[in-house]
């Protein structure tokens, strides 16, 4: 049934089997293909009827070694890395990166760049929850959601395609502000789809927030202590719901969050359907951001202006000789990043988001660790599923809304 | 011994007092602080920091090979107190010939997956750790890629 050996697990099983009443425990290999699991995440339950006795997840399918290619990569191209490591919120590991960078390096980025990247950072974090709550919604049953969800995530995904050319694999931040100016009419497209949206998420809650199966599905499981999951390190949401007011972007702002006028949702039941109420409130704070942005973006340029980091506007690399030369330079070796090493944290949709990056002094990075928020989360399963029945263990680990790219990066 | 700057962090100042010798040296540097313990010591640090000094969150543990040089490892702790608003960085220099360093995993609970993490990938074993296996490489995986002698690319034929 298992060719990994998880301590205790089988053993039990066995035991238990050889038992005077009989053979009772069961273990069940749940995924690593499991529609709910989201990825591939590998969950091994052992079953006494109904009740999970023993809960071992199994994690590092989706390994692709990101860090190891960091290390041989120049600063500037290892933001595509950190794209593809939580695919559902691009943009907020490109702003974890950069600013991780642009630290190291004692950069200043401009007003406009900044704000840039909060209301992009906001929009990308609407994007991840409305996956998140289409998905969760659909394993636990309700399937129209789900479709209203991803109606309002093409928008988002139209935004982003806008901005940077790419839906997905935005890799939008670079080291020293964006990769290309904002594009014409920007403000429009963003201001038509935040005015509907509010209107969308009350449709959402409609659906769901008196929903007798929902309810009935989600209050009072996934229960954890507050203790357990600071001590097991669980991050984000999952924290805001059991009544922990945490925030990286009110606790240690970056990027001007600490200009932005938004609320942090708490709530103190601690169970799936607080987790939900803290998410939906959330895309509303983030749309409040978003307007905030919108309406009050600075004039001034979108790149600091440093001509050893940032590459050149086209028209002066074809027109001036020291423009040409910046450029030639930055495309075939990069630029060298002081000594050092930094630990730099963001609020991601999931959670804390941390960079570690040790530089050596040249253009590549020597180290780079990430915090990633899966990885810590995901620790929490075993504690949050073990003495319930089997039939909660999806709703359970849907509302800790990993990302297995995350996870195993 | 402590670098005397970095007396008025309340934090260093703290650890220093509770065990000098732990304290080999420190730095802070870019806003964030850095101190490097000895690495005996680096269990009854943690507990030190964890209970006494309200760093109630294990953020991360991570590594860095500072191959060809000796020590070769660096075991690197991102600490986190939510009350104090406060994060520092605790660092253990380990030789590259048997790395071998005791778990935290008594202190923070969470330490248990950083610390495979760190085994699957550097070869850094952690004493008295409860469950020291392979996390993302597969089981019958050999050698540990982040070692900056292992090759970024090639096939295994």
């Amino acid at each position: 049934m298992s060719d990994t050996t998880i301590p205790g697990l089988m053993a039990d099983a066995e035991e238990s089997e050889k038992a005077p009443n009989g053979p009772r425990r069961m273990v069940l290999n749940m995924g690593p293909q499991h529609p709910s699991t989201h990825g591939v995440l590998r969950l091994l339950i052992e079953l006494d009827g109904e009740n999970v006795v023993k809960c071992a997840p199994d994690i590092g399918f989706l390994h692709t070694g990101i860090e190891k290619e960091f290390e041989v990569k120049t600063y500037q191209q290892a933001v595509t890395l950190t794209d593809r490591v939580d695919y559902l919120a691009p943009l907020s590991n490109n702003l974890g990166y950069c600013l991780a960078a642009e630290k190291l390096l004692g950069m200043e980025i401009p007003p406009q760049a900044q704000w840039m990247r909060v209301m992009l950072t906001e929009l990308t974090r609407l994007n991840s929850h409305l996956v998140w709550l289409g998905t969760h919604a659909l394993d636990i049953g309700a399937m129209s959601v789900f479709l209203y969800c991803f109606r309002e995530r093409e928008d988002i995904l139209r935004i982003f395609e806008m901005f940077s050319g790419q839906r997905m694999m935005t890799s939008y931040f670079r080291i020293g502000g964006l990769a290309l100016e904002p594009p014409r009419g920007w403000a429009q497209r963003v201001k038509k789809f935040i005015d509907v949206f509010p209107s969308r998420i009350d449709e959402y809650e409609n659906l769901l927030t008196n929903n007798r199966i929902w309810i009935g599905r989600t209050r009072g499981i996934g229960v954890i202590s507050l203790e357990d999951m600071l001590d097991l390190g669980v991050t984000g949401p999952m924290l805001r719901a059991a009544g922990l007011k945490i925030d990286a972007r009110k606790d240690e702002p970056y990027s001007s969050y600490e200009k932005f006028d938004f609320e942090v949702p708490t709530r103190t039941e601690n169970d799936v359907f607080a987790r939900y109420q803290v998410r939906v409130e959330e895309m509303r704070q983030s749309t409040r951001i978003v307007r905030q942005a919108m309406e009050g973006m600075p004039a001034g340029p979108w790149k600091a202006d440093d001509p050893h980091v940032v590459l050149p506007d086209r028209e002066k690399m074809k027109t001036q000789m020291e423009a040409l030369i910046y450029h030639f330079k930055i495309v075939t070796e990069g630029f060298r990043v002081p000594e050092g090493e930094v630990y730099q944290i963001i609020e991601s949709p999931r959670g804390e988001l941390g960079y570690y990056i040790v530089s050596d002094g040249t253009t590549r990075p020597y180290r780079v660790h990430m915090r990633t928020p899966s990885f810590g989360n995901l620790q929490a399963t075993s504690r949050m599923v073990e003495g319930t029945l089997i039939a909660d263990v999806i709703a359970s680990i849907g509302s800790m809304d990993f990302v297995l790219g995350d996870t195993d990066r | 011994m402590l670098p005397d700057h970095l007396r008025e962090r309340a934090v260093a100042a703290a650890v220093a007092d509770f065990d000098a010798d732990a304290v080999i040296t420190g730095k802070y540097d870019r806003d964030e602080l850095t101190l490097e313990i000895a690495a005996p010591k680096i269990a009854s640090v943690c507990g030190f920091l964890k209970y006494d000094q309200k760093f109630v969150r294990l953020s991360a543990v991570t590594a860095v090979d500072r191959y060809p040089m000796e020590p070769r490892f660096e075991v690197i702790y991102h600490v986190h107190s939510i009350e104090r608003k406060e994060r520092i960085r605790l660092k253990c220099r380990l030789p590259g010939i048997d790395p071998v360093i005791e778990s935290v995993t008594s202190v923070w609970r969470s330490a248990n997956w950083y610390e495979r993490e760190v085994f699957d990938l550097f070869g850094i074993r952690f004493l008295h750790h409860p469950d020291l296996r392979r996390i993302l490489m597969p089981d019958d995986w050999e050698g540990y890629p982040l070692r900056k002698d292992y090759p970024i690319t090639g096939s295994r034929v």
